[in-house]
């Protein structure tokens, strides 16, 4: 029973988390507001770039080759790209994972906004709606579920990617896992790997709670098909 | 942009391109690696996804299933490899590393595909006698078809984005060229790794574009 799991270097190891609280409360804070303020400035610039692509074939074949193009630099290699620009700093970091968002988000928002029925755009056009409305109370609702879909799959894959960015020290819970490595610091490595994980799942669900309380009547079509 | 032009300069050295550490070398096991990943994904996610939209079950374990995917970070993931017996087995590591990562796009795409289906089409199908196979073979799949190609063309895209970690493991790829850049401060090598691995991409996306428009079952009718 005396025997010390530090010492052993076990995998799991609740003297590690006890004794490491604190390192470990600040790398989880860190890796919060990386993945939150990345994801909240993709979505910011994401949705301006959908709306603009909106209906211009040209214009949508454009952003959507950039912004793949960009999710195709591997991330060593984009954080190498932006070094000069921003220097060890967290907005390298948030630079890369909002490029990298990007993708995902304008494809989501694209696809939300063409997905809606023609016959509801004419039916309000016909109730007089201008451009602005038709956006905010037909477009957009309409466009939620397929927005929120996108939402939660960029803040997942960010809080993962986030890990990449202990490179120039931002990784939040990457930092400890890049920490652990050339000494082989099981206990370190599980834990950080595992409470990124856990971010992650409660970020989901976070986001599905809110998507649900956004779009009431989707629950009510689907009870009325089951 | 004089980076840019230092990177072509190195992509346009000969010397670059040969040997065990040459460009072609690196290439051909980035494709190798990741062909490989693609099919284990494709394997496991496209019968999975498609059996349970066809079922019209298991939704919520299908996106939550996924999304645990999406959530482990490939580096994590690879970390952890690394301080196992695991680290000596080669690609292994790295081909599990991108299928966690390429099953959460293909199975969703291809789930939700199923179940946009127009239910109305489902319904005359079921009305005019189509068995549970018929309707899945006929109707279904070739209205689902769009979405699980879209799927498929970002898990490539992934996939082969992702396949650069495996340098991080000290395995092979167009990622080395990144990685022993980056150890030596050598920024114009960096670039031209990162533009192998782009060009790459675009391609296998361009690729799979045409063969989409080629064989897609609703071409022409709409």
């Amino acid at each position: 029973m005396a025997r010390n799991c530090l010492a052993a270097n076990d995998w799991i190891c609740w003297e590690y988390v006890s004794s490491r609280s604190q390192e470990l409360t600040d790398a989880t804070v860190q890796h919060i507001w990386i993945t939150a303020v990345s994801v909240l400035i993709g979505l910011l610039v994401a949705f301006p770039l959908a709306l603009l692509a909106r209906g211009r074939k040209g214009v949508a074949a454009t952003v959507l080759g950039i912004t793949t193009v960009l999710y195709t630099v591997p991330s060593l290699a984009m954080f190498a790209l932006l070094l000069p620009l921003f220097g060890l700093s967290a907005g390298l970091v948030i630079t890369g994972l909002v490029l990298y968002s990007l993708t995902i988000l304008v494809r989501n928002i694209l696809a939300g906004l063409e997905s809606v029925p023609p016959d509801a755009l004419e039916a309000a056009r016909g109730m007089g709606y201008g451009r602005i409305r038709l956006l905010f109370e037909v477009e957009l609702p309409l466009a939620l579920p397929a927005l929120m879909a996108g939402l939660r799959i960029a803040t997942v894959a960010t809080v993962a990617l986030t890990t990449i960015g202990s490179l120039v020290d931002h990784g939040g819970l990457g930092n400890l896992i890049e920490q652990g490595l050339p000494t082989f610091f099981k206990a370190q490595i599980l834990t950080a790997s595992v409470l990124c994980v856990v971010l992650a799942i409660a970020a989901d669900l976070l986001l599905l709670g809110l998507q649900r309380l956004l779009t009431p009547w989707t629950r009510i079509r689907t009870a009325k098909a089951g | 942009m004089g980076v840019f032009t230092q990177a072509w300069t190195w992509l346009a050295t000969g010397s670059h391109w040969s040997g065990e550490d040459g460009a072609w070398h690196r290439l051909g096991e980035h494709v190798y690696v990741s062909a490989l990943a693609l099919l284990v994904s494709c394997l496991i996610a496209l019968p999975l996804a498609l059996w349970l939209g066809h079922i019209g079950k298991g939704g919520a374990l299908a996106v939550n299933l996924s999304n645990v995917g999406r959530a482990i970070p490939v580096f994590a993931v690879l970390a952890l490899f690394m301080v196992t017996p695991l680290r000596n087995a080669g690609y292994l590591p790295t081909v599990i590393a991108l299928v966690l990562f390429a099953v959460p796009p293909l199975l969703t795409n291809a789930y939700v595909g199923m179940r946009e289906v127009d239910p109305a089409a489902v319904e005359a199908a079921r009305g005019m006698g189509m068995s549970g196979r018929q309707l899945f073979l006929q109707v279904e799949l070739p209205l689902a078809y769009p979405l699980i190609m879209t799927g498929l063309r970002s898990a490539a895209v992934q996939i082969i984005a992702t396949a650069t970690i495996a340098a991080m493991a000290g395995l092979g790829g167009l990622g080395r060229i990144v990685t022993e850049g980056f150890a030596v401060y050598d920024t114009p090598q960096v670039v031209a790794g990162a533009m192998l691995v782009a060009a790459l991409a675009l391609l296998v996306e361009g690729v799979l574009v045409a063969v989409d428009r080629i064989f897609s079952p609703v071409r022409g009718r709409s």
